[in-house]
């Protein structure tokens, strides 16, 4: 039942993520994504930018976190880290894991469920 | 800020003078409690209306003792959760019969308005961008209480209470 | 068959026009709240504390709702409604929490008026089932039914909802404030873990009042209520709680979210210095505007109508036979079900925490069954237990084993409620936004570990209680086995205490040792069974033989191969 690390070598990466305002669905910041240039969101992780440096993060974040609450699209906005393990994209925390893919008690549901 | 009272917008005649600067003499004017602890002498033989303004943290025995000098208390709300001024402002009145203006000054939102109006507060500043509309929406969406309070409300049967309003 | 309307005769409280156009109201203010948050009027930080106080978080995978279950009992017709809301609106179930409510958990902002709307249809909301009020008044899962009950909880408890409903002083506290009450001698409802708990009592004169314990809690913090008054007359009942909140409201601490409990404040002021405070404001307060009077209270009784209870006897011959017959309902019966406190009747818990279930969990298809069983023996009325179980208050005895026939069938026979198995969970990191690791998996694989019913009523009283954080939704401090998750640098672990007991003997567990993984800890379980069923006398209980012997043999033996 343990959801097992077994990437600890890989190098650590940051995607930006929050619950969408209207439905709460768990969205990730998509590629491209900058002030100035428009925020745009994606529903699966897969399709998440991946942001291997801090300032990039940190700038990208700004602008979700200003867009987010500016036209009110999302809500709990912040950056979590991840590895890249075999093309598989793994949150370091047990808690991203499940909010990509859904409870591990019904794994019939959630995100995972449309996999 | 804007200024709602009765549920809609309307013209302050008070001025809130910040610590340090000059009181007018001539037109009703709020001072901070601290201020009013510290120069309450200077106030002596003043005709202009005073108010005072105290923090969320300033209960209402704390100036008991002196309510017959104000025509007005502004219990400062510093974010809108932190609801000890309804307490203050139900005591204001229920325990110390205080029969003067009571004003909610800092975060409070339409929301809370029908709370205000119930323990006791007369008026309250809006936020800046406040929508008028919500304000006087907010004193009719509700129509049924199950407490006692100040807006003397007429008992419906037994716990429920009609809202005045 | 016993069929009543739904809410007219059934121990359920009516709601008349005045209830209705209130609840209506309600959903429409929230309705304008939602708009005024999608178009920018009302900022995330604004609308959070709104959303809150009509039950709807934003969990990890989406909003849950978390339908107020008025001190845990319900219609059959309003059960009917939460199924199909979890039908129409969620994933086809529904999770029964601690608090006797009900949540949904994949629930859009954008689809909340329209539920509440629904639940508005057969008198149910989501009022003050979070946020920094009141919230829901929790009692007895047998109130209005045990043997041992001296005064109905449920009219005191009714008063306690409606006079707390959108309290115009108390509706943004320093922190949540709970308030729990029991009727009886006995504890069913924790009382003294509550912010505020009470038991109703009589007098010599048969007049009814309270006994009022204040600070107690769990989280972070645990502390054991303290008695401040042994007698409130019921004229009072309300004034005292105004007094006891008017004093927390202006002193609760408001600088740390950790230290904003009311306990919190019992405890830095000392017992006798807060019992004093609450004192001088209810001398100050007493008086005819907070009186209760007893038209008010014989009102409320008769809206709760009741049962009509035939003429019966106890243990029926045909159930005498059918146990006789059927041992595996001798057991269901010896496990599930207790006296009522009319002859001929019983009160039937319906375990909703088979083995390697996840606790509290009930598909709409279940709860449409349930409510059918309901009409069918138990006039149509339905608890929920703090324990996340459903309860049929007023079965015939002689009407159990069809009861438990249709039941079986349908997998909700499980004969476990007081047992290992009986696990409380709070939905942990599975669900929940605040949780630190999972609490249902350690569930699931406990229950599972313990599945067979002939052991587990060999063990016979055993709670054990997980909770996913500090915060203990899952009530592990007061578990004869408790379990709290932690995080440790990303990993789940798991604290074990022991001694925890909810009841009259009110008791905080003691952390046995070093917390240990997911599988550590069902082996550990394993291991304190082992040795209490070693240890045991004659008709002791697990947390006799805990007293007895003391930790040692306990800690002993789990930490035995670190």
């Amino acid at each position: 039942m343990a959801l097992n690390d077994k990437s600890r070598n890989e190098a650590v990466l940051q995607a930006i993520t929050a619950n969408r305002l209207r439905d709460g669905e768990v969205i990730f910041l998509a590629p491209g994504s900058a002030v100035g240039s428009g925020v745009a969101w994606v529903e699966r992780l897969e399709d998440a930018a991946l942001f291997e440096d801090a300032a990039t993060a940190d700038a990208a974040l700004a602008a979700a976190k200003a867009q987010a609450e500016g036209e009110r699209f999302a809500v709990d906005v912040y950056a979590f880290d991840l590895r890249v393990a075999d093309g598989q994209r793994l949150p370091v925390k047990t808690r991203e894991r499940i909010r990509a893919l859904g409870p591990t008690v019904r794994i019939d549901l959630g995100k995972q469920a449309a996999a | 800020m804007p200024l709602i009272k009765d549920g809609r917008i309307v013209e302050d005649a008070w001025v809130a003078v910040a610590d340090g600067e000059p009181v007018p003499a001539d037109r009703p004017a709020i001072v901070t409690f601290e201020r009013w602890q510290a120069e309450r002498a200077s106030f002596d033989g003043r005709n202009a209306a005073l108010g005072l303004r105290v923090k969320s943290g300033t209960l209402a025995p704390a100036i008991a003792a002196d309510l017959d000098r104000f025509a007005l208390v502004a219990i400062e709300f510093p974010k809108f959760r932190d609801g000890r001024g309804f307490s203050t402002a139900r005591e204001l009145r229920e325990r110390y019969g205080y029969e003067g203006e009571i004003r909610a000054v800092g975060h409070v939102i339409p929301d809370q308005y029908q709370f205000l109006v119930r323990t006791g507060f007369t008026s309250a500043e809006a936020p800046e961008h406040t929508k008028p509309e919500s304000w006087a929406h907010a004193l009719t969406e509700i129509t049924v209480a199950f407490q006692p309070s100040l807006d003397d409300p007429q008992p419906l049967s037994l716990l429920r209470r009609r809202l005045g309003s | 068959m016993n069929h009543i309307a739904p809410g007219r005769n059934a121990g359920v409280y009516s709601y008349d026009d005045i209830d209705r156009r209130f609840v209506a109201e309600r959903v429409e203010q929230f309705r304008a709240q939602v708009e005024r948050r999608l178009s920018g009027e009302l900022t995330e930080e604004e609308f959070k504390p709104l959303r809150l106080m009509n039950g709807l978080y934003l969990q990890l995978h989406a909003y849950m709702l978390r339908v107020a279950v008025p001190y845990g009992v319900l219609t059959s017709h309003q059960l009917r409604k939460l199924a199909g809301i979890g039908r129409k609106y969620d994933k086809g179930y529904g999770h029964f929490t601690t608090r006797q409510n009900l949540q949904f958990n994949w629930i859009k902002l954008e689809d909340t008026p329209a539920i509440l709307n629904e639940l508005a249809e057969v008198d149910m909301h989501a009022l003050q089932t979070s946020g920094n009020c009141v919230r829901n008044v929790t009692t007895d899962q047998f109130v209005g039914a045990a043997r041992d009950e001296v005064v109905d909880g449920r009219v005191y408890a009714e008063i306690l909802r409606q006079w707390t409903t959108l309290h115009p002083e108390f509706t943004y506290l320093p922190r949540k404030f709970k308030i729990a009450i029991m009727g009886s001698d006995a504890d069913r409802a924790a009382i003294r873990v509550h912010d505020v708990g009470v038991f109703a009592k009589r007098n010599e004169r048969g007049e009814v009042g309270f006994t009022f314990y204040v600070g107690g809690g769990l989280g972070r913090s645990p502390f054991v209520g303290k008695l401040i008054r042994d007698w409130v007359p019921e004229e009072d009942f309300v004034a005292y709680l105004e007094a006891i909140l008017r004093v927390y409201n202006q002193y609760g601490r408001r600088d740390n979210i950790y230290k904003a409990r009311i306990k919190i404040l019992v405890h830095e002021l000392g017992q006798e210095k807060f019992t004093q405070e609450v004192e001088e404001e209810f001398a100050r307060l007493r008086g005819p505007k907070y009186r209760l009077a007893p038209e008010i209270v014989d009102e409320i009784r008769r809206r709760f109508g009741g049962p009509a209870f035939e003429t019966l006897t106890d243990e029926p011959e045909s159930l005498q036979a059918a146990k006789a017959a059927n041992p595996d309902f001798a057991r269901w019966v010896a496990v599930n079900v207790v006296a009522h406190k009319v002859p001929g009747y019983a009160a039937a818990t319906i375990s909703l925490k088979p083995a390697g279930g996840i606790p509290g969990d009930a598909t709409s298809e279940q709860m449409e069954l349930v409510a059918d069983l309901a009409d069918a023996h138990s006039f149509g009325e339905l608890r929920v237990s703090h324990a996340q179980n459903l309860v049929l208050a007023h079965v015939r005895q002689d009407a159990l084993f069809t009861l438990w026939t249709a039941l079986e069938a349908n997998g909700l026979g499980t004969p476990n409620a007081g047992l290992i198995g009986d696990i409380i969970a709070c939905p942990g990191l599975d669900y929940c936004a605040l949780a630190n690791a999972r609490s249902i998996p350690l569930a699931q694989a406990i229950s599972a570990r313990f599945a067979d019913p002939a052991r587990q009523q060999t063990i016979g009283e055993l709670g054990i209680k997980i909770s996913g954080c500090i915060n203990a939704c899952g009530h592990h401090h007061v578990g004869a086995i408790g379990i709290l998750g932690v995080d440790k640098k990303g990993e789940e672990f798991y604290q074990i205490t022991v001694g925890g007991d909810p009841t009259l003997t009110t008791a905080i567990g003691d952390i046995l040792g070093p917390a240990v993984t997911a599988d550590e800890t069902v082996d550990a379980i394993e291991a304190i069974v082992e040795v209490y069923l070693s240890n045991r006398h004659d008709g002791e209980r697990f947390l006799d033989t805990l007293k007895r012997v003391g930790h040692g043999p306990f800690k002993e033996r789990v930490y035995a191969a670190h």
